[in-house]
């Protein structure tokens, strides 16, 4: 039987979800919507007697205090003004909310229930047209890659057990041996392997030398493994790099990566960096008893398609790094940073299939919040920025941090170890998302790739990292890692590439039938790990398991053969060399040229009155304030915050960097901070780099925090490095990264590079900005000497620390008259790093009462931020700044010179803190002021900028304010 | 003299269980982490603990609504479990999604069938948000003895909004002191939003039972054991310790006397 449930409030209850939406309908433009109503819709499935579904109404899915419910209501249907919108997933998508029902109707002691189906159903009453309606529906109530429109009076199709086809084996082969290399690209380009001819030769060639064709299962595993999603082919292959800076300069590069990022790790070689660039994320020292590990991911292509599902997976695929990290580490912090398109950009201009940014932006913030709140991890640090060049394809970086103990740092599989999965079951869900994401992104992605978009299951992960940790600390399993693009064909070929493996895919437990051998291998299902553990402990993991309801199945067991096995019903499926699969693949030379860009240098009359000027910044999308979305965020849960991101007298200003302790008996904290800037990248890819390294460690120095244990992550997002251009700018970046990071002495631990971040609309390809987020993490030996960025009390006095040039190039007071210029900022590392460190004495010493770092917006939009966060004004000087260049009070005041700082301090310590600075440039520019006016007087002495305090935090708090 | 001993309850989705026993270790109690499946399995019992806390968090997704799926399975698996250990005169505390849990399951506010008479649902803004909040305290309630009138403390929901089912109910909460907390401005008024931060009901934050030994409350008392969880500790002189300490303080003093 099958019966359908639809719960609604009663009459006169206030539905705020309801609110939301109505508001959003208002945003398109359509004012005639009167009233919206929601239903939620259960649709029950199984041999349930008219009782026992009353019980379930009443008890389960109804809140009586104010619901009501009705069984197999009769079908509504459109009226006159009355539009009936009901929302369900697609067959093959997770409804997270069916287990869990499934469970309560278990509960009840009612066993007849057999599957749970929800949707949403919207009764939307005002004139509206059919162009209207269809606008309200996909624009804002679904999204067609995980969601229909249910036709009135129809049930929704799900993955009902019962829907689902039986799967007939068939072992499918491909004919290379016999293919030309036409048909060799062919093959690719049909399987979406987005190999390119000479890996396919490659393959051909192997197996050849087998005298036998592959299987598609062996294919799409190389595929897999040699994607630039798995292998980073670009940033471990060959480059020839020419750079025609004024001189014509060409070098080969084998291995952008070893020869930059890496490097610096291996000629800083610190002692507290235990394990880099091996592990599924980077582990340094924490304490005695801990280390932490840190790890960024992207999830940009399938937050482009579906935001809240590709945010959300992205967030719960990069918990599972430092999960699966040595043997394990427990997360305690997440951070985000995204790349939008403009939020007020015309629907009009919108490319083909692109979603309207501002969907994308609410979509990925909901699908973080979904995510990282349930399972229980702060999201404590981010940015967000603005470019319509980010319209076509987003960037949504996620990142966790996590704590083990020192012993469970290191894995190591032994062949006779059981293979093991643990977790959620594997379905049709995220299929070829390794390969999807190392090509473009299209007009058509959303139909071709649509299955590799999935939406996550952020309990089935909780409890999965809950029943890990306990296995863990019975030492029952010797390696773990996680099952994130490619799906077991990734995490079980990682494993064994030194041994071999042999597995049977029918053991895999499967959400639904009807999946062919090879669906197994390489779905990306969410929410899994794969565990290697001796036979003599199986029965004791599985034990751990099963006792708190999530499934751990042995699949198969690690050989020594060398070899990868795959077995269905006894049919080998697979037979692969782990040599080749994971040395096999051809390096191939690619092309770089980088050349500077050149930019139109604006003429800007430098206007008497800045105010409207600052005013003008403060209201920037990159600088407001973000206050609604990290509000959205549980950045407190753990109960380890020390430096919450808002801070200030009313909890609203914009701090530097967030300050966690991991373990709450103790002083020691972990601060955590970032730098990106893609808009120096127009200018020069180099100085973005050292820009953006500069800004997260000053962040981390404005904290209170030193250099002495930083270090940092490195993601670039770029477009399609087959492209020369492309790939000139970031090898320019990298080393650009090399110089700065060596210079500070901070290693890189980890990073991740991606790359294909091209919308291509009708065959003319848009590219993101090349943008590089470095993520910083350090060690602080006692959190009570944390430092917060608000102004605290009238009559201290303010500083600015750190040399200010006329670098406007790329800067927000540039774009603000829509140019870019050329002048962008650079660093002296070496004296930066000798300011930092005088600033971390000084602040050791407690001689600092509030510090903020100069970044988007240079002095004047820090200051500002500091005296309104403090609710105090301030009276400024520009001719104590010291400044090297024109002089030009808006110069001086919105330049975004890296390495400067804004202090106070209070009277009493002027001596002390000038000494500790003495040979830095620093001047005393002004004093803190119990007036709510914030002044800045000009070179010439003259007001320059006057302000009311609560009248510039009005204007930064309104633009974001959803 | 005798540790008291906490259950700190678990199950899939809860995640403020760590905070919370290190709240209870501060004020002298001992925390064990006890799965729902054990004590529905009998290996482990309700009669080994003094206080039961059911912390934050999201039990099985808060789907259907948050709290539901708990609070449904400890009615049709622990109902009688729950009776004997309230009625032997014990304590219990749920924070969060740990007072949905107790309003949903009809142990707070409490009636003789164990009714729901009360909910929380949606927030008025229709978001999950995490904000500091002033509380007043008032009521009869044995976790509240001689804390300061005002405290401040975290929320951090999306469904937090006090409804009762009818005005009798309102009434009689008021009429047997049950009202515990009531979101208010720094100086201890009625605010509207954001001091109230989810438009519950006369600015209700946080109830307790009949006996006063059961309480509930939306705001997180464990997020503010310490000064430097406190979002303006820089600014602060003298202070030393966090307003939630208070609570839990009185739990264990309550159960070394009494039980």
């Amino acid at each position: 039987m099958l019966y359908k449930i639809e719960v609604r409030e009663r009459s006169g209850i206030f539905d705020a979800a309801v609110a939301g939406v109505k508001s959003d309908i208002l945003d398109f433009g359509i004012k005639t919507v009167k009233e919206v109503r929601f239903i939620q819709v259960y649709t029950i499935e199984g041999e349930l007697s008219v009782e026992e579904i009353t019980k379930i109404c009443a008890e389960l899915l109804t809140d009586k205090v104010y619901q009501c419910y009705s069984v197999n209501p009769a079908a509504e249907r459109n009226q006159k003004d009355k539009f009936i919108v009901e929302v369900a997933y697609n067959p093959g998508v997770m409804d997270p909310v069916e287990e869990s029902t499934l469970k309560g109707v278990r509960d009840l002691g009612i066993s007849g229930a057999e599957s749970v189906k929800t949707a949403k159903k919207y009764i939307i009453q005002g004139k509206l047209s059919a162009t209207q309606l269809k606008t309200i529906c996909e624009k804002l109530l679904y999204n067609k890659l995980i969601q229909h429109i249910v036709k009135s009076g129809t049930v929704p199709s799900g993955d009902s057990p019962r829907l689902s086809s039986r799967y007939q084996f068939n072992l499918v082969n491909v004919d290379l041996l016999g293919a030309s290399d036409e048909r060799l690209l062919e093959i690719s380009k049909r399987g979406q392997l987005f190999l390119n001819l000479s890996e396919m030769r490659s393959i051909k060639n192997y197996f050849k030398s087998l005298k036998r064709n592959p299987t598609d299962c062996e294919l799409e595993t190389i595929a897999q493994t040699w994607s630039e999603h798995c292998s980073h082919k670009t940033f471990r292959g060959k480059i020839k790099y020419t750079e025609k800076i004024k001189a014509t300069k060409t070098k080969l590069i084998d291995g952008l990566l070893k020869a930059t990022i890496m490097k610096v790790t291996q000629e800083l070689n610190k002692p507290w960096c235990v394990s880099v660039f091996k592990d599924n994320a980077g582990i340094i020292r924490f304490d005695d008893l801990y280390n932490i590990c840190f790890k960024v991911e992207t999830h940009n292509h399938p937050s482009a398609l579906e935001p809240f599902g590709g945010a959300n997976t992205g967030i719960g695929g990069v918990i599972r790094d430092p999960l699966g990290t040595g043997l394990g580490a427990k997360p305690f912090l997440n951070t985000d940073i995204f790349c939008f398109g403009l939020p007020d950009y015309p629907f009009s201009k919108l490319p083909v299939g692109a979603l309207h940014p501002k969907r994308v932006m609410k979509g990925v913030v909901s699908g973080v919040r979904d995510y990282g709140n349930k399972m229980g991890i702060p999201t404590v640090n981010g940015a967000i920025l603005f470019h319509e060049k980010f319209t076509g394809n987003p960037l949504v970086y996620c990142g966790t941090a996590g704590i083990m103990p020192r012993e469970k740092s290191f894995k190591k599989t032994n062949s006779g170890d059981l293979v093991v999965v643990v977790g959620g079951r594997t379905g049709r869900d995220g299929i070829h998302g390794a390969t999807f994401s190392s090509g473009e992104l299209t007009h058509e992605s959303e139909t071709i790739s649509s299955g590799a978009v999935q939406i996550g299951n952020p309990i089935q992960e909780k409890k999965m990292l809950d029943t890990i940790l306990q296995a863990r600390d019975k030492n029952l399993y010797s390696a773990i890692t996680d099952c994130g693009a490619g799906g077991l064909s990734s995490a079980v070929g990682e494993m064994a590439a030194e041994l071999g493996a042999r597995v049977e895919l029918d053991k895999v437990p499967l959400k639904y039938d009807g999946l062919s051998y090879m669906e197994i291998w390489i779905s990306e299902s969410q929410e899994r790990m794969v565990l290697s553990v001796p036979p003599e402990k199986i029965e004791d993991l599985l034990g751990v398991f099963t006792n708190e309801n999530v499934e751990a199945t042995v699949i198969g067991e690690f050989t020594a053969t060398k070899k990868l096995e795959l077995y269905y019903k006894d049919n080998l499926v697979c037979s692969l060399g782990m040599e080749f699969l994971h040395k096999g693949q051809p390096k191939i030379v690619k092309e770089a040229v980088y050349a500077p860009a050149k930019h139109r240098e604006p003429k800007i009359n430098p206007a008497k009155d800045l105010t409207p000027v600052l005013e003008k910044l403060l209201a920037h999308y990159d600088i407001c304030s973000k206050e609604s979305v990290i509000r959205r965020y549980d950045h407190e849960v753990q109960g380890g915050s020390v430096m919450k991101p808002l801070t200030g007298i009313d909890n609203d200003g914009p701090s530097d960097a967030s300050i966690v302790r991991p373990v709450l008996s103790s002083s020691k904290a972990v601060i955590v901070s970032n730098g990106i800037n893609f808009r120096y990248g127009f200018i020069d890819p180099y100085w973005m780099a050292a820009s953006c390294i500069d800004e997260a460690l000053r962040q981390i120095i404005s904290c209170g925090g030193s250099l002495k244990e930083v270090a940092i992550l490195d993601n670039f997002c770029w477009g399609n490095p087959d492209k020369p251009d492309r790939l000139g700018s970031l090898v320019r970046c990298a080393y650009g990264c090399y110089d700065a990071a060596v210079g500070f002495g901070a290693p890189f631990i980890s990073g991740k590079d991606s790359l294909y971040n091209e919308y291509s609309e009708h065959g003319k390809s848009l590219a993101i900005p090349g943008t590089l987020l470095i993520s910083a993490i350090s060690v602080m030996e006692d959190a009570s000497k944390a430092i917060s960025m608000y102004a605290k009390d009238a009559g201290n006095l303010v500083y600015v620390v750190g040399q200010t040039y006329q670098e406007l190039g790329g800067s927000h007071y540039y774009d603000l008259s829509g140019a870019i210029g050329n002048s962008v900022p650079k660093v002296k590392v070496k004296k930066a790093k000798a300011l930092f460190d005088s600033l971390s004495r000084a602040s050791s010493r407690r001689l600092i009462r509030s510090m903020h770092d100069c970044s988007e917006g240079g002095l004047a939009v820090a200051l500002a931020e500091m005296a309104f966060s403090g609710g105090l004004g301030m009276d400024i000087f520009l001719s104590s700044v010291p400044y090297v260049g024109e002089k030009r009070n808006d110069f001086v005041l919105f330049s975004e010179s890296n390495s400067r700082f804004i202090v106070e301090v209070e009277k009493k310590n002027q001596k002390a803190f000038e000494q500790s600075l003495k040979g830095k440039s620093f001047g005393l520019i002004g004093c803190v002021s119990k007036k709510k006016e914030f002044k800045v007087y000009g070179l010439d002495n003259k007001i320059c900028v006057n302000a009311g305090i609560d009248k510039l935090k009005k204007v930064w708090k309104e633009p974001l304010k959803w | 003299m005798r540790k008291v001993k906490v259950c700190v309850i678990r199950t899939a989705g809860t995640n403020c269980d760590k905070e919370t026993a290190f709240a209870f270790a501060k004020a002298g109690a001992e925390s064990e982490f006890v799965h729902i499946n054990d004590l529905i399995g009998e290996k482990k019992s309700l009669a080994d603990y003094q206080i039961l806390a059911f912390s934050g968090g999201f039990s099985y997704g808060d789907d259907i609504a948050s709290g539901k799926v708990f609070a449904n399975e400890l009615k049709c698996k622990l109902g009688e479990e729950l009776r004997q250990f309230v009625n032997e005169g014990k304590l219990i505390i749920g924070i969060c999604n740990g007072f949905q849990i107790l309003v949903k399951s009809g142990l707070l506010p409490g009636n003789a069938n164990s009714e729901q008479d009360t909910s929380l649902i949606i927030n008025d803004s229709g978001k999950f948000e995490d904000r500091w909040v002033y509380l007043k305290s008032s009521g009869k309630c044995i976790w509240t003895k001689n804390i300061p009138q005002i405290i401040y403390l975290p929320v951090a929901h999306g469904e937090g909004k006090f409804i009762v089912k009818d005005n009798s109910i309102l009434n009689k909460l008021k009429k047997n002191s049950q009202i515990i907390f009531k979101y208010c401005d720094a100086r201890g008024k009625p605010g509207s939003y954001p001091d109230n931060p989810n438009g519950s009901l006369e600015d209700i934050a946080g109830i307790t039972d009949a006996t006063g030994r059961i309480l509930g409350l939306m705001p997180h008392p464990e997020r503010h054991i310490e000064i430097h969880q406190h979002p303006r500790w820089f600014s602060l002189k003298n202070k030393k310790q966090g307003d939630g300490l208070g609570i839990f303080k009185n739990g264990v003093a309550y159960c070394r006397k009494h039980l």
